[in-house]
């Protein structure tokens, strides 16, 4: 790494220095990645299932560690972080996943201030912040509803606000759009754009080229575990 | 956040997951009852028999038989030789006169004893002493000294016919010796309840992690300390120490009620009832902590080996 690519490093919010992870039974899952992101990028990690996307995401969350390389979380080496500094990393990144992982027996606004309660808040920033993510996310109507009383796009928004009710510097979405149909895949690709210009880093893994078509933000192109392509306002070439 | 609102938090969180599964947890609750009643029980009956013994080793003396032509100058002078002892704490002298009435008003309703005393020219009875020792650990120094050429010193030489103790003190150490084997056996039944307690316990709390594997994935996700994730599931397990000792202590008050008219009499001393009330502070207490200790490190353990956070 040279002089100017270490300073880049410092200033960036994540960067991969040549990460490989290699699973046992020598299955490479990724290879030789090196990119970093800035703060307020919306990144779009693009590819095929299989690609390496989820382990990519999985790097950055410590929750595996890489073969060889190192994930820097704000100049942090990430794996090298004890268990309870990875808690207070995980608490600066929201995650979305295509299953919503939403507490079925909880309702809209007892899903966010789990989350809330989890990441140590104090209730009365609780009875603030709910109100307003659900705001924020269109589903003020539904705070009393349980996720079993809402549509796929709606279950989807309720996730995002869980994700960034507590202010993370990197909302990480793992194919937030793949259960949903195209309305609402708009819909939930809008509060993302939306929470992205509020300043929160947006790191979205899909293979829907629609979704990345549209968001003419860059792209990142993975395949067989190698990062392809690094567009600045790239689409989705595979 | 404040430690006060955190541990709000945490307990909400176990008592949340102690009701949640509430055929899990009644399992665990009884076993931990059993386990504790058991407990429980050996400890009454232990207390009972120790009871029991320390009255009879109260009640138990050293007898010296003296020979009939034995003089009383002698037995007064070996009376002052053991009442000038430390380990002895009183020395009851009776005469051979006495110990004739005494006889005869033990046997005064059978007549063919009464009557082979009339047909006696002389006292057949010697006298005797009773000596009580200060403690009941003495008796045996007194009883050596008895048998051994110090009372012939004191001028009580070939008056002493026969020392008693030897007989008191087999019933007295078999006694102990079955006290000491029920202690044995208690330790150990307590034991083997207390590792099937526990391996309930943490089986229960394996079965609540499992249950609750969709909230402990948020959490983790939204960096929950691990204080936070581990809490409510530890005091699950505190819990149901604390629940079962409760029913336990419920428990003993019916029974010892029950028990409290045949206890007294068996064990001789204070009924179960009685020892109930006397003692419930110190039951409450040792149950209690057996209770949380018991479900407390169980679900510690099961909790540090399933809850990888």
């Amino acid at each position: 790494m040279n002089r100017e690519s270490k300073k880049s490093v410092r200033s960036s919010l994540i960067h991969f220095d040549n990460v490989s992870k290699v699973y046992l039974g020598n299955s490479v899952a990724v290879e030789d990645i090196n990119f970093t992101i800035e703060p307020s990028e919306f990144v779009s990690i693009v590819g095929h299932s299989g690609a390496g996307k989820t382990t990519l995401l999985k790097l950055l969350l410590a929750e595996v560690h890489p073969s060889s390389g190192n994930v820097l979380f704000e100049s942090t080496i990430v794996h090298k972080l004890p268990k309870y500094e990875r808690t207070k990393l995980r608490r600066r990144i929201g995650m979305v996943f295509q299953d919503f992982r939403l507490l079925s027996h909880k309702t809209a606004y007892e899903n966010i201030s789990f989350a809330m309660e989890a990441a140590g808040r104090e209730d009365d920033e609780i009875e603030v912040d709910v109100p307003y993510v659900l705001d924020l996310v269109g589903l003020r109507e539904k705070t009393w509803h349980f996720p079993t009383e809402l549509s796929g796009g709606e279950k989807q928004r309720l996730a995002i606000a869980r994700a960034i009710v507590n202010q993370p510097d990197v909302v990480v979405a793992d194919e937030p759009t793949g259960n949903l149909d195209p309305v609402n895949t708009y819909e939930v690709m809008q509060i993302l754009k939306k929470i992205n210009n509020l300043g929160t880093t947006v790191l979205l893994s899909t293979h829907d080229k629609g979704v990345v078509d549209i968001l003419e933000n860059r792209v990142l192109t993975m395949k067989n575990g190698r990062i392809i392509r690094d567009d600045e306002t790239g689409s989705y070439h595979l | 956040m404040s430690f006060f609102e955190n541990s709000q938090r945490i307990i909400r969180a176990g008592f949340t997951s102690f009701w949640r599964n509430k055929f899990i947890t009644a399992s665990a609750i009884l076993i931990m009852t059993v386990t504790l009643f058991i407990m429980g029980s050996l400890l009454f009956i232990g207390a009972m028999l120790d009871t029991s013994l320390e009255q009879i080793s109260e009640k138990v003396d050293i007898n010296v038989y003296f020979t009939t032509d034995a003089r009383e100058s002698d037995i007064l002078s070996l009376q002052s030789a053991l009442e000038s002892r430390d380990d002895v704490a009183a020395v009851e002298y009776v005469s051979q006169q006495e110990a004739l009435d005494n006889f005869r008003s033990a046997n005064r309703d059978d007549d063919l004893i009464i009557q082979a005393l009339e047909e006696l020219q002389e006292n057949p009875l010697g006298a005797y002493f009773n000596v009580q020792a200060t403690d009941s650990q003495y008796y045996e120094d007194i009883a050596n000294y008895l048998q051994s050429d110090a009372p012939v010193v004191a001028g009580s030489q070939n008056i002493i016919d026969r020392v008693n103790f030897q007989q008191n003190r087999d019933a007295i150490e078999r006694l102990t010796s079955i006290i000491q084997s029920l202690d044995t056996f208690s330790f150990l039944v307590i034991i083997v309840f207390a590792l099937i307690a526990a391996l309930i316990v943490f089986n229960t709390i394996r079965l609540a992690i499992f249950s609750s594997r969709d909230e402990i994935s948020v959490m983790e996700l939204m960096g929950a300390s691990r204080g936070y994730v581990r809490g409510p599931f530890v005091l699950e397990g505190v819990m149901y120490g604390i629940v079962s000792a409760l029913i336990t202590l419920l428990l003993f008050y019916p029974i010892s009620l029950w028990g409290e008219d045949t206890t007294s009499t068996f064990f001789g001393g204070e009924g179960s009832f009685t020892y109930f009330l006397n003692n419930f502070g110190e039951l409450f207490v040792i149950l209690m902590i057996t209770g949380i200790a018991l479900g407390g490190i169980s679900s510690y353990i099961a909790v540090r080996k399933y809850l990888d956070i």
